[in-house]
């Protein structure tokens, strides 16, 4: 068999990924040259996607403990206690390159790589959220884009029976040639019932379960460790084929197997598939293993051992079964009519021993696969560009004469137009636990046989991280924390799938760097720890990065699901305010970009404290029962908020808002962007009570209005600014999205 | 009234059901998997939603001709009712338990929504506890849930009152903008002629409490557990 196998030189190394520098490593780490098959692992395990290479320096400034953090980083999904026997585990992932190679199968596996991370830890996915990010909406290409994409999306989720819960669309040019296709899957799961990735006991038996093996996928984690150039195309193959109906029965048979007792560790062959399932399971163990690669199940004749080992093939598992009770776990899988075959054992040696029909193809030690890979600390640089683009003073343009026109516009941007076109093709409420759907901040979902609720959601606005990493990434975190207590949960965790352009660029890893950094303060200062995450590097094509985008997906709990609250006016004559400061910023803002084509500017400043007090007076009142809807102020500013919360509900209201006549212009006031702002409604019978209970906490805060009639009127210093009906704007918002993208 | 839920692989409405049943109606119910055909002990099965065998053939094909499937005949001829919905009255027409078939939607994509329905016939098993004429809210979640029948069978379902359930706007028109997936006349769920098997795309079991935004599905439940008479049969009208 190994006869047939090309002999390794540094050309074969080199192709296969690796550097000379990493080459040489592993001879002197084997004490020899390494077989075909052992360069594979290697090229495989030490990828970036794999090994965090330029990364993990890094990542090592997250906080990632807490008192809810039952697991944190490090295996395949995190787990945060939700009281109780219960807890949730959650994960987001990226699927960036195959899905621009192959937007369907690439944004359907991506679901299915997500949900695999989610049940072998023991968990039934819940709930799943897509983050999206394409290419200008005017561009013919996007369409066939956004339509593959989500018709991905759609097949494999409502196939697989998961509801959607939210998440993102957006548009920017240097999307165009790298989109990105971030899917975050939520699972619930009993403590006592918790799995992880591990090999553990000598003799133990191997199993293989799942669908079988074919060449498709080898070699991704290699592909996506790589930029892109005008040969992507040719790449399709590396791109696998998603089966939702058997990773439904892998789903089944996996909770059923592990309800047995018999499953003693498990772990999904995603990424690397066999090859990163044989070394990281006895790495995180302490044992070794071996398996005989003839017994896996194939669906192709004639593959070689490289090709078994390195197939990224979807919807199988690796998993570690006592001894003994090997039974057990082959009726669970016939029942379900999936394969589970015994592949080999456990062993205390710390070695992988890979063989084909009895020879011997690979014997290298599972930590100088999982373990060993070179971290590197690359040089970072500020990109010249920065300067410039801070330099740019947005209110150098002139002020729109028409604001309400303006606000319409904005309203019936792909960005931020209602997104119904994209989740109402997704199941939204299958396992019946949905009390928000996709179109509020975040997604609600209650827990059977408690009061308690989960809210989730993604969030990043790439185009802060571009014109400020720091302070971009830190108001991600905000962002996404906000969405949360204005549906009136309190953050548990988040995880994190850090998209950005190639980290052998100084300039891209000073970007990487920066937003770790404010992914970090931000996350200590609102005292929410990273569970897991991914990160995503060479999102480039021909040279062109992409804007940066880390986006945090974040999970809270509602003690009483009751209490949630959603982002749209619900009774006439419930008083407005808005909570937070007043600084707002053009720079970087939705409407910049839509009136005038720029991203430039200066972001508003974050202040976390302050940022923190909102979260806290916003969950109060909520919990207090003081307000009737509640409502992040971001994209598109004060003007879109209102508006929104306006027309986004079951039914449409006005509004008649009076601000003050302050120095600033018009167009900054009403679209201006800045942190750590919330819009609520207040019934008239609780306004005292509301008042008394934001004196308690030192915040910014201020009526601006009520809620009624069938236009949103804006005054300012008793000027009208705008009067836009209700039924113009709710058109613009309603069609947005269908009419540019679809 | 003992209820039993199919389970084919790929099914995912199953649990949805049997918690409405046993949680919220607190009647006994149990798991039927879809190799068993010993049914006797059952009064209602019920075939939820999902994606039996992927629906990689035609949608419920496979479903369609198995054990638990093809003992339904003798199960109803017994005495028992069966609900189909969503891809169990895709399997309950690829049985021919009832007439027709369910095509792709018209719009070519999945469409998850809240529907309105008005009930056409209120004197079956299923729906004696809802009026005449009555608007339903009820969600569906399909690809393909485009009814479509020959001439005759449309003529026939007419006919003989079979048509139960038809998409409506919220108050009660039956028009085409109310119409989801372009369905035949804008049909929503049917029965057969012995008014024993219900069929239809829309989700009771997502519509049986409050906290899910309404209960209108739990008229199904309620109309079942009015029709049961003491000897263990239904009332069929």
């Amino acid at each position: 068999m190994t006869g047939a196998e090309p002999k390794v030189t540094l050309e074969l190394a080199l192709a296969s990924g690796l550097t000379g520098e990493e080459y040489d490593r592993i001879i002197r780490r084997l004490g020899r040259e390494p077989s075909y098959t052992e360069l594979g692992l290697f090229s495989a395990l030490w990828s970036e996607h794999c090994a965090y290479k330029h990364s993990r320096v890094f990542l090592r400034g997250l906080p990632t403990t807490g008192p809810a953090v039952l697991q944190g980083p490090g295996e395949n999904a995190g787990i945060v206690d939700l009281g109780g026997d219960l807890a949730l585990t959650f994960k987001i992932e990226s699927h960036n390159h195959p899905s621009f190679i192959e937007p369907f199968q690439g944004a359907a596996t991506g679901v299915g790589g997500i949900l695999r991370d989610i049940f072998t830890m023991g968990a039934r996915p819940i709930a799943i959220l897509d983050s999206l990010r394409f290419g200008s909406f005017d561009d013919p290409k996007t369409r066939r884009l956004v339509e593959g994409v989500v018709s991905g999306i759609s097949w494999y989720g409502n196939c697989f029976g998961v509801p959607n819960l939210g998440g993102e669309v957006k548009f920017a040019p240097e999307y165009a040639g790298n989109p990105l296709v971030n899917a975050m899957a939520v699972g619930l799961v009993r403590k006592d019932r918790i799995f992880r990735a591990r090999a553990e006991g000598p003799g133990n038996p191997v199993f293989y379960v799942g669908a079988k093996t074919g060449r498709d996928g080898i070699h991704g984690a290699t592909m996506a460790s790589a930029t892109f150039d005008e040969g992507a195309e040719e790449r399709r193959p590396t791109v696998q084929v998603g089966d939702p109906f058997t990773e439904k029965l892998l789903l089944e048979a996996c909770l059923a197997a592990m309800a047995t007792g018999a499953v003693l560790g498990i772990q999904d062959m995603g990424a690397a598939g066999l090859a990163c399932a044989c070394s990281e399971m006895p790495a995180r163990a302490g044992t070794g293993m071996e398996v005989e690669l003839s017994r896996v199940p194939q669906r192709e004749s004639g593959m070689t051992p490289y090709e078994i080992m390195l197939s990224e093939s979807q919807e199988r598992m690796l998993l570690v079964a006592q001894r003994g009770r090997e039974e057990e776990i082959r009726q669970v899988f016939a029942r379900w009519e999936l394969d589970a075959v015994e592949i080999g054992r456990v062993t205390a040696d710390g070695i992988l021993r890979v063989a084909m029909h009895g020879q011997l193809v690979a014997e290298v030690p599972v930590r100088a696969l999982a373990d060993e890979a070179p971290v590197y600390e690359k040089p970072t640089a500020r990109p010249a560009w920065q300067d410039k683009l801070a330099e740019f003073d947005p209110l150098s343009l002139p002020a729109p004469a028409d604001l309400g026109g303006a606000l319409v516009t904005l309203l019936g941007s792909p960005g931020i137009a209602s997104k119904e076109w994209v989740y109402r093709q997704y199941d939204m409420q299958v396992g019946i636990n949905t009390l928000v759907m996709p179109g509020s901040d975040a997604g609600v979902l209650r827990i059977k046989g408690t009061r308690k609720a989960v809210a989730v959601t993604t969030d990043c606005n790439s185009r802060f991280v571009y014109l400020d990493p720091r302070a971009g990434a830190a108001m991600a975190v905000a962002e996404a924390a906000r969405n949360l207590a204005v549906s009136g949960a309190r953050p548990l965790g988040l995880t994190d799938c850090l998209n950005f352009g190639s980290p052998e660029r100084p300039e891209i890893l000073w970007q990487f760097k920066e937003a770790v950094a404010g992914l970090a303060e931000a996350c200590r200062a609102l005292e929410i720890p990273v569970v897991g995450g991914n990160v995503s590097f060479y999102n480039e094509t021909l040279g062109q990065a992409i804007l940066p985008a880390p986006v945090v997906g974040m999970a809270g709990l509602i003690d009483e699901a009751e209490s949630r609250r959603t982002q749209w006016f619900e009774q006439e004559g419930d008083r407005i305010a808005l909570l937070g400061p007043d600084d707002v910023s053009l720079g970087g803002s939705e409407y910049l970009w839509i009136a005038h084509g720029k991203v430039a500017g200066r972001l508003a400043p974050l202040d976390l404290g302050q940022e923190r007090r909102v979260h806290e007076a916003c969950r109060a009142a909520i919990a207090a029962g003081l307000v009737r809807s509640a409502h992040d102020c971001s994209e598109g500013g004060l003007g879109v908020t209102l508006a929104e919360s306006c027309i986004s509900g079951p039914r449409s209201l006005g509004a008649s808002v009076e601000l003050p006549a302050a120095g600033t212009r018009a167009d900054l006031e009403l679209f201006g962007e800045g942190p750590s702002r919330v819009i609520v409604s207040v019934p008239p019978e609780a306004e005292r009570h509301f008042e008394r209970l934001m004196g308690e906490f030192a915040l910014p805060w201020r009526w601006i209005g009520r809620v009624g009639g069938e236009v949103l009127v804006i005054r300012r210093g008793g000027e009208q600014a705008m009067a836009v009906p209700l039924d113009r704007m709710a058109e613009a918002w309603r069609s947005g999205f269908e009419r540019h993208v679809a | 009234m003992n209820f039993g839920v199919v389970v084919f692989p790929g099914t995912w409405s199953d649990c949805d059901f049997h918690y409405v049943i046993s949680e919220v109606l607190h009647q006994p119910v149990r798991y039927v998997w879809h190799r068993d055909s010993q049914l006797a002990d059952f009064d209602c099965l019920i075939l939820p939603g999902g994606f039996s065998y992927g629906d990689y053939l035609r949608v419920g094909a496979v479903a369609g001709r198995s054990p638990v499937v093809e003992a339904l005949p003798e199960f109803v001829a017994k005495g028992g009712v069966v609900l189909g919905s969503c891809n169990g009255f895709q399997i309950l027409c690829e049985s021919k338990l009832l007439p027709g078939a369910l095509m792709r939607n018209e719009c070519l994509q999945y469409r998850c929504q809240s529907t309105f329905l008005r009930v056409e016939n209120a004197e079956t098993s299923f729906t004696r506890a809802m009026r005449q004429g009555q608007v339903l809210k009820m969600p569906i979640s399909h690809g393909e849930g485009k009814f479509y029948a020959d001439a005759e069978t449309l003529r026939r379902l007419r006919d003989q009152n079979q048509i139960v359930f038809r998409y409506a706007a919220e108050d009660g028109r039956v028009v085409k903008d109310a119409n989801p997936n372009g369905s035949l006349d804008n049909i929503a769920g049917i029965i057969n002629e012995e008014g024993t098997v219900l069929g239809l795309m829309p989700h009771p079991e997502r519509a049986s409490e409050n906290a899910m935004g309404g209960t209108d599905g739990l008229l199904i439940f309620h109309s079942l557990l009015g029709s049961l008479v003491e000897d263990g049969s239904f009332l069929k009208r």
